[in-house]
């Protein structure tokens, strides 16, 4: 394998409904984007592509991928559709990752995107539904937020993790996302405000889930001699790693911790693993990224992460997971501050000081505040990363507010199911 | 040949709901000819008042839900008849849901924990209210009078 650079992308304003475009012209808007942000880059510069949609059902369109593949212009190179339920952005990216790496292309885009407005609320949740199991899971009042719920009520028993730990992480994103244009759901709130909205699953709020939401985003890759022969400044992918478990969340395992280089088997002794308390691919994904990567202690090696939260509680349970503290300390970790940017003020208070560095995690805005339409989720967050990685944060978002000061490598993390894809990829400033 | 052949036109219209962008009404329904295949004795046992796991040959884990191939060593399993009474390992009471269910709402769901089995299964919990959930609740199963053939033939109660 060889390496594999990002050397520009693009993304849509995420939103509620945009029925002014379909999703070849939003992806195309994101492609356009990511044209004119590297002068010098063509059409013809690019081998083929991987597109990445969940659902046929949303768009009311099988094949759609054929679609942007002819609106972009870019008919008869290669292409192919990736899909793996929320993990589909992420997937697709590392599949066009693979495409590079193995020499097969020079130059990969990754497109996603999602139409979720075409339908109401409640038909959206009936769709994403049936990606849990239809003979088994879906009749028995199939609803996502339904099942993470159930996995945080277990978290919480067995950690003592409360919900006002999760609300703290709904004001986080919220918060940062009033800094990122691209934002669908930007907001200032308070702990009291989460817990006082509508209850959508006991004991998760309206304000603890994400949104459904129209938009498309692109991320090209590109090897080495490319990157530098297009100039810019290329971001490296330094590791990719990807992780599954059992469809039926009720068919999980309670076994060993799979352990990350900083832990030791000691530590969870008494832990029956995942359960449906923990996330065993997230775990799997991260450290087979980690490896690649050459990180050992993430909570240190990482300068920031844009993770998977399509709920308030899954944002804990993925700390854990990718090892940023240990299985059960995920409350704590945002109790103390960690994963919050040190220059916004949340209108929260924090102890002075705290077991572990600093890690902001979705500086974005993340999936609650961001928007999930989940073909563009994965990518988005890797244009996110590239940005913060390039340190043109101020110049995409018009606002300097959510750019760390040097970041030198971050994480993206993507998730389908109740966690039965899950993507890791690690990237890094050149 | 005829140049003057005209379509019929009909009566029938076309919901709008915009016309800045046009937004029409699409309607799309299915029947399917699902089969269970290898996991119908499972449902067949529900219309018997019969809750059936699995057992893997190869190894003896046991799941408590139809898996005819174990997960762990990928032997065959063998039907394994579960207690009808068990535990609440973890419950949420949903006030919102799929299109499907928005009518049964609030309605809460469990997974349920039986002693001796490696895995659990999700039900409907009826005859509890929301505030009186609580993880390691005994609960026991019921099975509808007249079977549907779906999971929801077996729900459980308070025990």
């Amino acid at each position: 394998m060889r390496p594999v650079y990002m050397i520009t992308g693009g993304i849509t304003k995420f939103a509620k409904a945009h029925p002014e475009k379909d999703f070849r012209l939003m992806v195309k808007e994101a492609f356009d984007y990511a044209l004119a942000d590297l002068p010098g880059l063509s059409r013809a510069d690019i081998d083929g592509t991987v597109c990445s949609y969940f659902s046929d059902h949303f768009t009311r369109q099988l094949k759609a991928g054929a679609m942007v593949q002819d609106y972009l212009g870019l008919c008869p190179k290669p292409s192919r559709r990736i899909e793996g339920g929320g993990a589909t952005g992420g997937l697709c990216f590392q599949s066009a990752w693979e495409a590079v790496a193995s020499g097969r292309m020079e130059a990969c885009l990754a497109m996603g995107f999602e139409t979720m407005s075409r339908v109401n609320t409640w038909k959206g949740n009936e769709f994403i539904a049936l990606a849990s199991d239809t003979n088994f899971d879906y009749p028995v009042g199939g609803f996502y937020t339904g099942y993470y719920a159930m996995m945080v009520r277990r978290h919480m028993h067995e950690f003592g993790t409360t919900v006002e730990q999760m609300a703290k992480v709904a004001v986080k994103n919220h918060q940062n996302a009033l800094f990122n244009c691209y934002a669908q759901s930007p907001a200032s709130l308070t702990i009291e405000e989460v817990r006082r909205s509508p209850l959508v699953a006991t004991p998760l709020t309206i304000l603890d889930c994400c949104q459904m939401s129209d938009g498309a985003a692109v991320a090209l890759l590109v090897s080495e001699k490319t990157a530098q022969r297009l100039g810019g400044r290329p971001v490296r992918v330094s590791g990719v790693g990807c992780g599954t478990d059992a469809m039926r969340m009720a068919d999980r395992p309670h076994a060993p911790v799979i352990l990350l280089p900083h832990e030791s088997a000691a530590e969870y002794a008494n832990m029956k693993y995942p359960g449906v308390h923990s996330f065993r691919g997230g775990r799997m994904a991260a450290k087979l990224a980690y490896e690649m990567a050459g990180v050992t202690d993430p909570g240190r090696d990482l300068d920031f992460v844009e993770l998977h939260d399509a709920y308030t509680s899954s944002e804990i349970q993925t700390y854990e997971d990718l090892g940023l503290c240990r299985y059960g300390e995920g409350g704590r970790y945002v109790d103390a501050g960690t994963p919050f940017l040190p220059n916004i003020d949340y209108g929260l208070k924090f102890p002075e000081t705290s077991r572990w560095p600093r890690l902001p995690v979705n500086p974005s805005g993340g999936l609650l505040a961001c928007g999930h339409p989940v073909g563009a989720t994965g990518l988005m967050q890797a244009v996110f990363a590239f940005w913060q990685l390039q340190g043109t944060i101020a110049r995409h978002l018009g606002d300097a507010r959510l750019q760390l000061p040097s970041p030198r490598r971050g994480l993206i993390h993507s998730h389908a199911g109740t966690g039965t894809y899950i993507t890791v990829s690690i990237m890094e400033r050149v | 040949m005829n140049k003057n052949a005209k379509l019929p036109e009909t009566e029938e219209g076309t919901i709008l709901f915009n016309t800045d962008p046009i937004i029409v009404k699409y309607h799309y329904e299915i029947d399917y000819l699902h089969s269970y295949a290898q996991d119908s004795p499972f449902f067949a046992g529900l219309a018997k008042g019969k809750l059936l796991g699995s057992r893997c040959s190869g190894c003896g884990y046991t799941y408590a839900t139809p898996r005819g191939h174990c997960m762990e060593c990928g032997a065959a399993t063998d039907w394994l008849e579960l207690p009808l009474s068990g535990r609440v390992h973890t419950y949420t009471t949903c006030y919102y849901g799929g299109e499907a269910f928005l009518k049964e709402t609030p309605f809460t769901l469990i997974l349920v924990e039986f002693d001796g089995v490696n895995t659990l299964f999700l039900s409907r919990l009826v005859g509890a209210e929301p505030d009186e959930v609580a993880v390691g609740m005994e609960v026991k199963a019921r099975f509808r009078r007249n079977a549907k053939f779906t999971p929801t033939d077996v729900y459980f109660v308070p025990a």
